[in-house]
This record gives structure tokens, C-alpha cells and sequence, in this order.
């Protein structure tokens, strides 16, 4: 099947004081018409750039993104306004991302407004108090600014603008890390819903593994604006490849008491991303550095829709991964 | 049984704004003993820093205000010492690592000086400049960071290594009580898992007891001995560790807590999120805080504050533990 978006060596460097940043660097995803890819990473690791260059609200360095089969690095300016229709976004921060002297119909209404969907206001009225229902918010908070309501209902003002043009693809930038765990969760649960009642594509930017586990069945790990491992999120989760996989999936803290679980720390901190070396961008890192890391690697196919980009696995056949998974832990 | 090193005794602290009044802790109880890692647990509002400012007596003078009850600090109470007094012991005796470390240091003095500012303030003058310049690097080193680097300013420091600078602040009198006001919320993953296990090693080096306020259940399992989980002010369930994470009985807001966390590994198809909102601290319901939003609330939750059940080390402040007569 064709996939809904897909990107092809996207790269996206930004001139700095000290030379150039490597934000995303020559990355290849494709998402899947009513799946939902989870892209994680720490902070820096080029996620948001990378979502942001998935609707064009960044132009690429290089490299093509697919909507449908089109390039829409080549659109121009009209048919990038036409795009929005198409492919939205949710924001992280409900607090930042609202203009603050518009009451929630208003904020509602600007992108049906901007794109001129209905051609009487009754219509557009409608569509709005509609949109409100559907994302849970009462209908007595429409004339309400923003700063009256808690986060979680600003949150729900960001889904419904996202959504209030029946767009197909959504890109979610950490839509609940600003918020408290509870709240967090009725958000995760309003964003699945929709999903399945609107067939919806969603690439999902969060730093939250568990996060990403609940709610992606695909996901995609990015270190220093490089895609390093990814696959069915089940299969990344339970037989992580690439180090700085595992050493991230062990580093979250488990909301349990057990004694065995391991702790492997990872020392060091992420490198600078301005005018990065060649080579696996993990290796100053990791415990299994070898000479040959200092050269580039990409991505490689070692089970069945699990890529991992690791010289540990360049040698292999699809299948052999898991010995050599296990080879690695020791 | 030895005295706690820190007690709180219906401690009450509100903050009057413009007329009205946030009642921001009501009532709490809470100890510490000597080597002890007390966590606390709740939402934004729960009234989790307010209390620890409230025992660094740091309330912001104008709005916040103790109302009632005392903090019992090796048999003194806190609340009746001075300024003077309480100068001595903040930051020597017991000592606060802030929450974001990007904002807590000062932009324009270098670590090594913002290091050395509360040795200088506790030394009293006793001990020679070349001696305290020779603390500031044990510190630096005690937390991972290379000495040479004290003359860098904190934007030359990365999240991770603030935060290490913050702590060896902390640290840097050696308190019997440091204070941790979510530590490592603004840090990544990897970079949390550094500084807590640095956290755990640095208190079994130095037998310090702490007192750490965070949201996230994973680091509580991981780094806490007790367990406080607060909700409008008030804990509603407190004991161990073990209490909290493998006892099967439990505040209904506890469950909600760990209901609403996607757990890494085990599958759920749906999260069960606690419905509803934190309650407006100004406009505080009658009855157990969390009726409005509790899907066990009988008619007795709605007029009468419920009373803590104790079994051993573990107690509940919910209606139903009554109820169930258990």
C-alpha cells in the first residue's frame, strides 16, 4: 500500500554562529494511511524539526516529503495554504501556543475563517459548537479566554483547531508533556478516539516512552537529527536494538517496585549537533565503539519491519538479530 | 524509637490574594527520619511545594502565610526561630535543590562562586579562603563535574550539569535535610537516571535524609524509603514504599494516580484517567476534597473530612476504608 507521507533523505541544517546544525539528517520514514507513527528522542534530537518539515511549516535543506504520492517541498505558496487542509498540528505547550485575547470560539474559528470552508457564519457556528462536543469541551466555555481554563481544556482548544478543517494527517508535538499525569491521560484518550472515529494519521512527537508505547503502534527513535532504530513498537520495546535504544528504554524510572531490573546508565551527555563528525553520531556514548563507527551507517532491515542503523548488525542476515542483541547486552 | 529529624504537625498554610484566600495545605502530617528518603507525590496544585517552603519558612512574605500547626526540626519548632535564626540553618542545616535548574543559578557569576557563596555565609569566618576553594572543587568532583570548569558561567553548562551545580549548592554544608523540588523534571531521560543515581549514591556517602517532591511514580519506586501522596493540600494516603506500590488497598485518587500512567510493560488498551479537574484551592468542597471527582463517593464523603486509617506504617484518609470495616 502507498504510504499517506513519506520522506526521502530529508535533511533540514541551520546556519549557526559556530557552522552549520545538523537538526535532521537524511531521514527516511513513511507512515501509513490511518497509523500512527511515535517519534522519540531527547531533547535536541531534531523531532520537532522533523514534524515541522512533515506539513511545511519548515522548507527542507534536501531530500522530498510524499503526501500522496506529491513532493510538497516543491509546492508553492498557494498549494502550501491549500496543504492545510490537509495536514495540521497540535502543539506542545496549550499555554504558549493560544492567543490570549481570543475567546475559544474564536480560536475555533480562525482556521475555518483563514480558509474560507464555510460560506455563512450559521454554518461555521455550527461547525464550531460541534467541534467543542467532540473534543469535550461544554459549550459555555465558547466565549472564555484562554487563561480561564486549566490546561487540559487548552489542550482541547489546540486538538479541535487542528482539527476543526478534516485534515488527514496530524502532527502531534508532545500534545501532553505540559500537562499533569491525570489530565495527560484523558487527553491520550481523546486523541486515540478521534483517531479511530476519523481515521486519522498521526505522527506523534513525544520524549515519553510510555507514552509512545500506549499510543503508537510504529515507532521511530532519532538521535542528533538521525533515525537510529525503528519498527513495531512492540518488537522495539521488547528486543531494542541499538544501544542508545536500550540504554534509553532503561533509563526510564518504572512505576514499580523490582529489584531486578537493571539499570544501565548511559554516561556523557549528547554531543553538539553544530558541524557533527562522521559516523554513528551514538558512538562517543557507547559501550560497544569500535573503529569502524567512525564511518556512516544507515538504517538496515534485521527482522522483519525492524531497521536498526548499528555496525553491531551491519553484517547480518534478517533473523540472526536477536543473538546478536543478546551478544550486545553482555 | 528515635525522634524524626524533621516533624510536621498539622501544618496550615494559605496565601491571600486580592481578597480571596487559597487554602494551599490543610492539616498535614508528615516525618522524617534520620537517613530517611520521604517522597512526595501529587498534582500541580497539591500543595507539594508550598509545604517545603513553608519548612524553609521561604513563602513569599506579602500573599503566603502559616496558619496553624509545627515543623518540629530536631525537637525546635521551625515556626517560632527568627530570620536570624533561620539564616543559620537554610542552606546549612537544611537545604533546597530547586526545580529548574536552568533559573536557579545566577547568570552572571561563574559556578565555582555561586558554590562558594553558602560555604562563605556558614563559615563564619573560621576557615581560610585557600581551604574553601579546596571544597568547592570536592564538591564539583563529588557530583561528577571536572573542577577546572568552576570558572565557567551556567550557560556554558549543558541541563544535566546546572543541575549537577545546583545540587553541590545544596550540598555544599553538608545538610542532615535537603529538600528536592522535582529535581529532574527538566531534564531527559537519560540524563535523569544520571543525577538520580548520583542522588542515591551521594545520600548513602553522606547519610543525608531528604525530602523529594515529584510527580513522576517511577522515580518514587526507585529512589524513596516513605511515601506522602498529596491532594488539595491534604495526604490522602501515606506509608512505604511497599505500602504504596504492592499493598492492595488504596486511596481511590492513588489508584486514579497510577490508572492514568501508561505503564512501559504491560499492555492497556485504554488508560482510566480520574475524570474531572483539580479542585479551585480558593473554593474548596465540603467533605473529602476529592468527592467531586471520585466514582466511589457515598453521601458521608460529601459533608465530613475523613479521618486517617492506620495499619502499621500505612494509613488512608478515604470513607470507604471505614465502611469496608477491614
Amino acid at each position: 500500500m502507498e504510504p499517506l507521507l513519506k520522506t526521502v533523505g530529508l535533511k533540514k541544517y541551520f546556519r549557526v554562529a559556530g557552522g552549520v546544525l545538523h537538526a535532521v539528517d537524511n531521514v527516511n520514514l513513511s507512515i501509513s494511511k490511518g497509523r500512527n507513527l511515535g517519534v522519540v528522542g531527547e531533547s535536541g534530537c531534531g523531532k520537532s524539526t522533523l514534524g515541522r518539515l512533515a506539513v511545511r511549516l519548515l522548507d527542507a535543506t534536501e531530500g522530498q516529503v510524499f503526501f500522496e504520492g506529491r513532493n510538497i517541498m516543491e509546492f508553492e505558496k498557494k498549494k502550501v495554504q491549500m496543504l492545510r487542509r490537509e495536514m495540521q498540528m497540535i502543539f506542545q505547550d496549550p499555554y504558549s501556543s493560544l492567543n490570549p485575547r481570543m475567546s475559544v470560539f474564536e480560536l475555533i474559528s480562525e482556521p475555518l475563517v483563514m480558509n474560507k470552508v464555510y460560506p455563512t457564519y450559521r454554518e461555521m457556528a455550527d461547525r464550531i459548537l460541534s467541534m467543542m462536543d467532540m473534543v469535550g469541551l461544554a459549550r459555555r466555555f465558547a466565549n472564555s479566554f484562554p487563561h480561564e481554563l486549566d490546561g487540559g481544556r487548552r489542550q482541547r482548544i489546540g486538538v479541535a483547531r487542528a482539527l476543526a478543517l478534516n485534515p488527514k494527517f496530524v502532527v502531534c508535538d508532545e500534545p501532553v508533556s505540559a500537562l499533569d499525569v491525570s489530565i495527560q491521560a484523558q487527553i491520550l484518550n481523546l486523541l486515540m478516539d478521534l483517531q479511530d472515529e476519523l481515521g486519522l494519521t498521526y505522527m506523534f512527537i513525544t520524549h515519553d516512552l510510555s507514552v509512545v508505547k500506549h499510543i503508537s503502534r510504529e515507532i521511530a527513535v532519532m538521535y542528533l537529527g538521525q533515525c537510529i532504530e525503528r519498527g513495531p513498537s512492540r518488537e522495539v520495546f521488547k528486543n531494542p536494538l541499538h544501544p542508545y535504544t536500550k540504554a534509553l528504554l532503561a533509563a526510564v524510572p518504572r512505576p514499580r517496585l523490582d529489584e531486578s531490573l537493571k539499570k544501565e546508565i548511559i554516561r556523557g551527555e549528547v554531543s553538539d549537533p553544530v558541524n557533527p563528525k562522521p559516523g554513528c553520531r551514538f558512538a562517543p556514548r557507547c559501550d560497544f565503539f569500535t573503529g569502524v563507527c567512525t564511518k556512516d551507517i544507515e538504517l538496515k532491515e534485521v527482522n522483519s519491519g525492524h531497521f536498526v542503523a548499528c555496525t553491531l548488525f551491519q553484517g547480518q542476515s534478517p533473523g540472526s538479530a536477536a543473538c546478536a542483541g543478546s551478544k550486545a547486552s553482555l | 524509637m528515635t525522634n524524626p529529624l524533621l516533624a510536621i504537625n498539622d501544618l496550615k498554610v494559605v496565601y491571600t490574594t486580592a481578597g480571596s484566600v487559597v487554602r494551599a495545605v490543610n492539616g498535614i502530617r508528615l516525618e522524617v527520619m534520620q537517613g530517611e528518603t520521604l517522597g512526595i507525590v501529587g498534582e500541580t496544585g497539591a500543595g507539594k511545594t508550598t509545604t517545603a517552603l513553608a519548612v524553609l519558612q521561604l513563602l513569599p512574605s506579602r500573599t503566603g502565610k502559616v496558619v496553624g500547626g509545627h515543623i518540629i526540626y530536631k525537637g525546635e519548632d521551625l515556626l517560632k526561630k527568627s530570620e536570624q535564626e533561620m539564616r543559620r540553618i537554610r542552606g546549612a542545616k537544611i537545604s533546597m535543590i530547586f526545580q529548574d535548574p536552568m533559573t536557579a543559578l545566577n547568570p552572571v557569576t561563574t559556578i565555582g562562586d555561586q558554590i562558594l557563596e553558602s560555604l562563605r555565609i556558614h563559615n563564619g569566618g573560621k576557615q581560610q579562603e585557600r581551604r574553601l576553594q579546596e571544597r568547592v572543587d570536592e564538591l564539583l568532583q563529588l557530583v561528577g563535574i571536572v573542577p577546572s570548569r568552576k570558572r565557567d558561567y551556567p550557560h556554558q553548562f549543558s541541563g544535566g550539569m546546572k543541575q549537577r551545580a545546583v545540587i553541590a549548592i545544596a550540598l555544599a554544608c553538608d545538610p542532615e535535610l535537603v529538600i528536592a523540588d522535582e529535581p529532574t523534571t527538566a531534564l531527559d531521560v537519560t540524563i535523569q537516571a544520571q543525577v538520580l543515581a548520583m542522588i542515591s549514591e551521594l545520600k548513602e556517602k553522606l547519610g543525608t535524609s531528604m525530602i523529594l517532591i515529584t510527580h513522576d511514580l517511577g522515580i518514587v519506586a526507585q529512589t524513596c524509603d516513605k511515601v506522602a501522596i498529596m491532594y488539595a493540600g491534604e495526604i490522602v494516603e501515606q506509608g512505604t514504599v511497599r505500602d504504596i506500590f504492592l499493598s492492595p488497598r488504596h486511596h481511590p485518587y492513588t489508584e486514579g494516580l497510577f490508572g492514568s500512567i501508561p505503564d512501559m510493560d504491560v499492555e492497556v488498551g485504554r488508560l482510566t484517567p480520574i475524570e474531572g479537574l483539580m479542585p479551585d484551592p480558593v473554593n474548596l468542597p465540603r467533605g473529602c476534597k476529592f468527592h467531586p471527582r471520585c466514582r466511589h463517593a457515598m453521601d458521608i464523603c460529601r459533608t465530613v473530612i475523613p479521618e486517617a486509617r492506620q495499619w502499621g506504617t500505612h494509613s488512608i484518609a478515604c470513607h470507604l476504608m471505614r465502611e469496608e470495616g477491614v
